[in-house]
């Protein structure tokens, strides 16, 4: 008993050694995707939650859960991690709260450039960017006598040159599982293509066009070099697929490296990966990739204390030059003293090249989830180009009347 | 029972039924004939890490104005269910004046979202219900039929898929069916196609959810029926063997007619079970190649960014609407056979 008295004692100092924050009050509770760097961040900033009481969930599942959770009033988390697209649904339904005050106040380390601003008002703190980009095998290319492919005209060929050594079944990779991914596919290649997903000024969308074609064209070239099953595979599946030896080439996201470089798997396939700047297409010079940024928005339906605590203990996470240093290799972080490693050469990348953000329009997620079930069909042979991107203007259209756009 | 005792027996069932069943179906009705209000949309200067652009919003302040006003929407009437994500009222009829024949004319309206939901629900419910109670009779005949002894574990082993919750079933067969998996593999050896894939090809797919349903949803039928072959009299069936009839006379005219109230129960269960399919598809993220209603409405309340109530709404209706449908030949004759009994 004494010994477990003596222990508590301890455990309570020990919260109280790391609380720098000194907050005093109220409740934090995050919701936030599920990848390394989210789960260093929300660590971090439960170094300080001092006597706030703290909670987190972690889920891959959050898009799902974060609309009806913080509709609730009082609204079941404090704190949503969100990204450019994920934000949408929260500012459209008037979800979160404007927090210029609070960083002025308690803002001090946040740099003027992490803020997200909507005329002035800010709504989100940014703390780390990301992409999609290119992930190579340099010991599978060099032995075909491949060049890292710049456009995914090259990718396409290299895949096919290995093919046909015999080397590879499905050498090629993507995130191709029919819904959200699938689409984030077509954003970006569409985007590589130089399309515009709206007529210019409102919200009638504007993908059937040749871009779109050529769009569509090229993913189900690439799919044809990826395994067969690839309308179920998702980041986390075409990573086991990388990890099992099967890939040469892949497309992934930056924030997904972490986990593939470690040194869990094989030692030789490790040592071979090799992160390459996202592709272009088409011949254009913008990257067939956009920039995404994670930051922390706060609940609109919570009280004020709760904020106050919750973006205390968040903002010390996302100026938190240690953390920065500690988990350099798990994201390329906005945050003051950076220093990007090896990792961060996809965004770096990107940005370079001038990617662009994935459009944060209130109507993109409608746009989105059409283009996500539409051009399964064509992927699967089953219909024409034309008539999966007709299909996708007449259900984003439906949907899009429904919620007032048009 | 008096009818009075029956009343107060079944007042507390009937309470909950209407408070938990009965108004949410109500408001999901009520539901369905509203939508959005008209966004109102003002341009402003949008900054991120990437750099700072002009772009739009939804104005909060005057959106919020006439979302206190009315707080259910816009009325539309019944502008969700003829829409192109539903009914698709316009489109058919076009397809049907642009069409040159009747297949091009299927193969258009197939495209439709709700369409092609309709013809996999149906064709689930076609398929799987009646092999579900061929094999339930079969299985609960068998094992009727064995010894005693070995009855209990056989009948536990039998009624396990039913044990096994849905999504996990579905998940261990939809490994089991990935290109590297042991069907999957064994399939591609087989046919000697080293591209075959079961979850890429929509008729693979399809047979798939198709023999998971029947085999998940088979122990079901076999507890039910084998229950109901406990309460056949022997003496017909001594009488029957005398006189010299075979085993598949005796099953066809005693057995049967004597179980075939339950027949009917366990075929109106299954079939509305069937028709609201929902947790193969995600089980073997079959998305891609086979909708079903159900799904449908999963899919507007979740799957988008932005929430779609009045078109999961009208879906759900038309699902419950369906769903009476396909019960009411069922339903028309057990109430006239319980007419005749009187």
């Amino acid at each position: 008993m004494k010994r477990i008295l003596i222990a508590l004692t301890f455990l309570l100092f020990g919260t109280y050694a790391n609380a720098d924050c000194n907050i005093k009050s109220g409740s934090i509770n995050i919701l936030a995707n599920d990848f390394p760097a989210l789960r260093t961040l929300v660590e971090t900033a439960s170094e300080c939650k001092g006597k706030a009481d703290f909670k987190v969930t972690h889920s891959a599942e959050h898009n799902k859960i974060a609309v009806p959770a913080l509709t609730a009033n009082p609204s079941e988390f404090s704190v949503r991690v969100a990204a450019n697209s994920s934000i949408v649904p929260l500012m459209n339904a008037d979800l979160i709260r404007p927090m210029n005050d609070l960083v002025k106040k308690y803002g001090k380390g946040i740099q003027d450039s992490q803020l997200i601003t909507i005329d002035g008002k800010v709504m989100a703190v940014a703390f780390m960017a990301n992409t999609q980009h290119l992930y190579v095998r340099t010991d599978v290319l060099k032995e075909n006598g491949i060049a890292i492919p710049k456009t995914y005209e090259e990718v396409v060929a290299a895949s096919e040159k290995i093919r046909a050594a015999g080397k590879m079944k499905y050498p090629y990779a993507a995130a191709y599982k029919a819904g959200w991914n699938l689409a984030e596919e077509f954003v970006n290649m569409y985007i590589g293509h130089g399309g515009e997903f709206f007529k210019a000024g409102s919200a009638k969308p504007n993908i059937n066009n040749a871009k779109g074609i050529a769009t569509l064209n090229m993913l189900k070239q690439l799919a044809d070099l990826s395994n067969p099953d690839h309308l179920t595979h998702d980041s986390e599946a075409i990573k086991v697929e990388w990890e099992a030896g099967n890939v040469a080439i892949m497309t992934l996201w930056a924030s997904r490296s972490g986990t593939l470089l470690d040194d869990d798997g094989d030692a030789k396939i490790t040592a071979a990966t090799k992160l390459v700047a996202p592709a272009t297409v088409g011949g254009g010079n913008i990257p067939a990739a956009t920039l995404w940024w994670d930051g922390f928005t706060l609940a609109k339906n919570r009280s004020d204390a709760d904020a106050e605590a919750s973006f205390r203990a968040m903002a010390h996470a996302a100026s938190s030059k240690e953390m920065v240093a500690k988990a350099a290799d798990q994201a390329v972080w906005l945050v003051e003293g950076f220093v990007p490693g090896p990792k961060s050469v996809g965004v770096i990348e990107a940005v370079k090249m001038g990617a662009k953000p994935y459009p944060m329009l209130p109507q993109m997620g409608l746009m989105h989830g059409a283009l996500g079930s539409e051009i399964v069909e064509f992927l699967q042979g089953n219909e024409s180009a034309e008539q999966a991107l007709k299909d996708v203007e007449a259900a984003y259209m439906t949907k899009a009347k429904e919620q007032g756009f048009l | 029972m008096p009818n009075r005792s029956f009343f107060w027996f079944f007042l507390p069932a009937g309470l909950a039924m209407i408070l938990f069943i009965g108004l949410p179906i109500i408001s999901t009705g009520v539901q369905s004939f509203y939508a959005q209000h008209d966004q109102i949309l003002v341009e402003v200067k949008k900054c991120d890490p990437f750099g700072c652009k002009v772009s739009v919003v939804v104005d909060q302040e005057a959106t919020s104005k006439v979302r206190d006003e009315k707080p259910l929407g816009k009325f539309n009437g019944f502008g969700t269910y003829i829409d192109r994500n539903h009914l698709a009222v316009d489109q058919v009829s076009e397809f049907w004046d642009e069409s040159k024949s009747i297949g091009d004319f299927i193969n258009k309206v197939g495209n439709l979202p709700f369409y092609k939901a309709l013809v996999f629900t149906l064709t689930y419910c076609v398929f799987v219900t009646p092999c579900v109670l061929l094999l339930g009779f079969i299985i609960a005949l068998s094992l009727n039929a064995i010894s005693r002894k070995i009855r209990g574990p056989l009948i536990f082993g039998t009624i396990l898929p039913m044990i096994v919750t849905p999504l996990v079933g579905s998940l261990v067969l939809f490994w089991m069916i990935d290109a590297e998996g042991i069907i999957g593999a064994n399939l591609q050896m087989l046919m000697n196609d080293p591209y075959l894939s079961l979850k890429s090809s929509k008729t693979l797919m399809w047979i798939t959810i198709i023999i998971y349903g029947i085999w998940h949803h088979s122990p079901f039928a076999f507890v039910v029926f084998y229950a109901a072959l406990q309460t056949v009299p022997q003496e017909p069936l001594e009488a029957s063997i005398i006189d010299g009839a075979s085993r598949f006379q005796r099953v066809k005219h005693i057995v049967l007619p004597h179980i075939y109230p339950v027949v009917t129960f366990v075929a109106l269960i299954s079939l509305m079970d069937n028709f609201r399919v929902f947790e193969p598809i995600i089980g073997f993220s079959a998305e891609g190649s086979a909708q079903s209603l159900s799904w449908l409405i999963y899919d507007n309340l979740v799957n988008e960014e932005v929430i779609l109530f009045g078109s999961a709404a009208a879906t759900s209706i038309m699902t419950i609407v369906g769903i009476s449908i396909i019960l009411a030949p069922v339903l028309i004759r057990t109430w006239r056979e319980f007419k005749t009994n009187r």
